[in-house]
């Protein structure tokens, strides 16, 4: 039975039978059919943005916190260039999220109508797929098409252009049951491959698990079956960024976050092991460092969904195409089946070494004199919060990658950091989705003071919806990673680096009725940290910390892992030479 | 999910199809690409070429199924075989692509190429052209006292040929289809 209604209609009933309960925007002129709908209706949350970015950033939270598509709503022209970042970084870091936009009606375009652009060919290099649907009565198809490309495979963002015609004429209601697609990706692995990484695992002498973004797109199942698999095998196990929590940081077999800032026994591992089995991971060049140096003895096993993922950059042996989940069940099953074997002496021996490594205690720092060490200041948050249900978000810089090293993640999707883009600006919006997709949770972003600024607005949509987020922001008064880069590639010239002109930030949440906490005496830390978590609403944190700390351990780019900077007594001047500066 | 109809399991693609070997010699491949007519497509292609730096040194494209709604983008591209592959995979990534066949490496193939030809000249020049068309099965198409218009149908190789041949007798202009290919057989 098809029920004939208008294209707005058809809208809010895809979103509704397709499970949405939460759409964040902004109207305009070109929305405004829909947003008539969204006003006479309650099955669907509607939470108005500051910015067409933050509604794009705050789906990517709720998304990649809850395992479920994000929807943001935005008007034609300005409102649909405005999400192109957030766009841009869904699809850099595969989540799923659904844009609807507005467009000029179907017999204006072309002729440079007002607020018209050309949203499919802007966004056609920054989405999954996209649509311009020009009658209504494919509009409620494309929708479902469009949820089913977003979530099913390899995830990403998806746009849909509606012109203001479309959504006023009336047309037939598809279900979603009646859209067929030829879109299905294959999810089982290649049994024979899988059975042959099974054989390279049971004679393995130095093997090692590489884990990624995939995991935690896979869904939980794929988290557990992980977590399973190395119990079993009792292998070491890192993982990229994106990939923090899919094993637990409190797990036997946790050796951290490798890549250019992770943990030296991680990275020490990855240039020796024998046997490196990426699952759902990228060989990012944050993670490979030089390329012909990355990890030379192993052999390669790569598990991805996405067949241009495998081979890309880095040449791998064992390629195994299909979901984490699928692959690690019949991997798991396969390395059972042929009697559980490990070489136990020779991975005992690596573990030896492993632990070694570990004795070189890389993440130390010493918190000493009156002025807080960034790094304190997240042992400190870790402490008090890590028995909270806790969700982190973080925007981007050296606070991102100091949040990486000193909050432990036990559960995935507990982690939104935009990795892949490296968007400042997405954390505050971010939080905001992930509050909203989890009331009662604590949701905490660990900010830079300037990323902060960059979506600041933002703090009127979490006074509005009542948002508890928890801004902490470790205010050095720098673009502290790029004085960073400037202090170790040209000549501590610290051009443009400065964060000059602050805003009092405890005024500025005073100004949106928000609460503000300033914190400089690393004895006070703990009391504020506490009066942040007993506000009930959105808290702005001012941690004020040491404004020259540089972010450690480090892989200078072009450099092999085993040649890594460990702290600030490293010859860092000589470690970078100039064919690795034009790498960024 | 969405509740749509999903066909359970996996497809016919083996991994092993992506195990590599890799020399660094740079290829030439001609890619047949079956995609969904829809407007756009042709965009995703170009911009993938375009923005990932892939070569294209030939690209035809027109509806080979009207019912099926299906169009056959036929591309010549060279790279090294890392760079191929990876071209396939990301082909193979785009929403409305149906199907990506390496014609040059499935099995054998017949690809062709339709060219016109503005040939201008008088007294023995023309009748060395036209002398030439002859010998490569080019058929005159329009004339003039002073010019002829050829068409030709061949590999590329052999239009390239003709186009050097026609060079000293006057060509004004060519105009180039860019490559059709099949495999042959079955
Ligand atoms: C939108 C955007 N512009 C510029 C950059 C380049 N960038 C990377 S980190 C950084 C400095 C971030 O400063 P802050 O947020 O204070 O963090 P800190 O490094 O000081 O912890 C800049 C400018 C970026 N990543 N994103
Ligand atoms: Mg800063």
């Amino acid at each position: 039975m098809t029920k004939a209604m208008t294209g707005a209609r058809m809208v809010v009933q895809a979103l509704i039978d397709q499970g949405v309960d939460t759409v964040f925007g902004y109207p305009g002129g070109a929305v405004l059919p829909i947003y008539d709908e969204i006003f006479q209706q309650n099955s669907i949350k509607h939470v108005l943005v500051r910015h067409e970015q933050g509604a794009v950033h705050a789906a990517e939270g709720y998304a990649r916190s809850t395992g479920k598509p994000g929807v943001a709503l935005v008007t034609s022209g300005p409102g649909a260039t405005n999400a192109v970042t957030g766009l841009t970084d869904a699809l850099m870091d595969s989540i799923p999220i659904v844009v609807l936009t507005g467009q000029v009606p179907t017999f204006m375009i072309g002729s440079d109508a007002f607020q018209e652009c050309d949203t499919v060919g802007i966004t056609r290099p920054c989405t999954k797929h996209n649509w311009l649907v020009k009658e209504t009565d494919k509009l409620a198809s494309v929708m479902h098409e469009a949820f089913h490309i977003a979530t099913s495979g390899r995830p990403g963002p998806v746009v849909i252009d509606i012109p203001k015609d479309v959504q006023f004429a009336t047309g037939k209601y598809t279900e979603a049951r009646q859209v067929e697609t030829h879109y299905n990706p294959q999810v089982k692995g290649d049994m024979e491959m899988i059975a042959e990484l099974a054989a390279a695992m049971e004679t393995a002498k130095r093997p090692l698990f590489y884990t990624g973004g995939g995991v935690i797109n896979s869904g939980p199942a794929a988290s557990q079956l992980l977590r399973e698999l190395v119990a079993a095998t009792g292998f070491p196990i890192t993982s990229t960024l994106m990939g923090l929590g899919c094993y637990p940081a409190s797990g036997e077999n946790w050796l951290g976050m490798l890549g250019m800032h992770g943990l030296y026994e991680a990275n020490m591992a990855m240039h020796d092991c024998d046997l490196m089995i990426n699952i759902g991971a990228r060989f990012d060049d944050r993670i490979t460092g030089r390329l012909d140096a990355f990890s030379p003895s192993s052999t390669k096993a790569h598990i991805d969904i996405d067949a241009s993922s495998i081979n890309k950059v880095i040449k791998v042996d064992i390629p195994i195409l299909g979901d984490v989940a699928h692959v690690l069940e019949d991997l798991l099953n396969v390395w059972k089946a042929r009697g559980r074997k490990t070489d136990k002496e020779n991975v005992q021996k690596w573990w030896h070494q492993i632990n070694d490594w570990k004795k070189v205690d890389c993440l130390a720092f010493e918190q000493k004199g009156k002025v807080i060490k960034p790094q304190y200041a997240l042992s400190r948050l870790e402490e008090l919060t890590k028995k909270h249900d806790r969700y982190i978000c973080t925007e981007v810089g050296q606070h991102q990658m100091w949040a990486a090293q000193y909050l432990g993640f036990e559960d995935p999707n507990r982690w939104m950091t935009s990795g892949g883009l490296g968007t400042m600006g997405y954390g505050f919006p971010a939080s905001i989705g992930v509050q909203m997709g989890h009331p009662d949770a604590l949701v905490i972003n660990v900010a830079g003071e300037a990323s902060w600024l960059m979506n600041m607005q933002e703090l009127g949509t979490a006074m509005q919806y009542g948002l508890p987020v928890k801004q902490f922001i470790l205010n050095n008064e720098r673009l502290g990673m790029v004085r960073q880069w400037q202090e170790l590639l040209h000549g501590e010239r610290y051009s443009s680096s400065w964060s000059e002109s602050l805003p009092d930030f405890v005024k500025l949440a005073e100004a949106f009725g928000a609460k503000g906490i300033i914190c400089s005496d690393p004895d006070d830390l703990d009391d504020a940290i506490m009066e942040m978590l007993n506000h009930d609403g959105p808290v702005l944190f001012d941690c004020l910390v040491e404004k020259h700390e540089n972010c450690f351990p480090m892989i200078p780019s072009g450099k092999p892992h085993n040649e890594m900077l460990l702290g600030e007594n490293a010859d860092v001047a000589n470690a970078i030479k100039s064919d690795g500066a034009v790498m960024v | 999910m969405s509740p749509l109809k999903i066909k359970k399991g996996a497809t016919s693609h083996s991994a092993y199809d992506l195990r590599p070997s890799f020399s660094d010699k740079e290829e030439q491949h001609t890619l047949a690409v079956l995609v969904e007519n829809e407007p756009g497509v042709l965009a995703r292609v170009i911009g993938l070429f375009a923005g990932r730096g892939y070569n294209i040194d030939s690209l035809t494209v027109a509806e080979v199924d009207h019912l099926g709604h299906r169009s056959r983008i036929t591309i010549v591209t060279t790279g090294t075989p890392q760079i191929i592959v990876q071209i396939k995979a990301q082909l193979g990534r785009i929403v409305d692509v149906h199907k990506v066949n390496d014609l040059t490496v499935e099995g054998p193939s017949v690809e062709r190429e339709l060219a016109l030809f503005k040939v201008q000249g008088t007294g023995d020049h023309r009748i060395e052209a036209i002398r030439l068309a002859d010998i490569f099965r080019a058929n005159v198409v329009d004339s003039t006292l002073e010019s002829f218009v050829f068409e030709i149908t061949g590999t590329s190789e052999k239009i390239d040929a003709f186009a050097e041949l026609m060079q000293p007798l006057g060509l004004q202009e060519i105009a180039r289809t860019g490559v059709a290919a099949l495999s042959r057989g079955n």
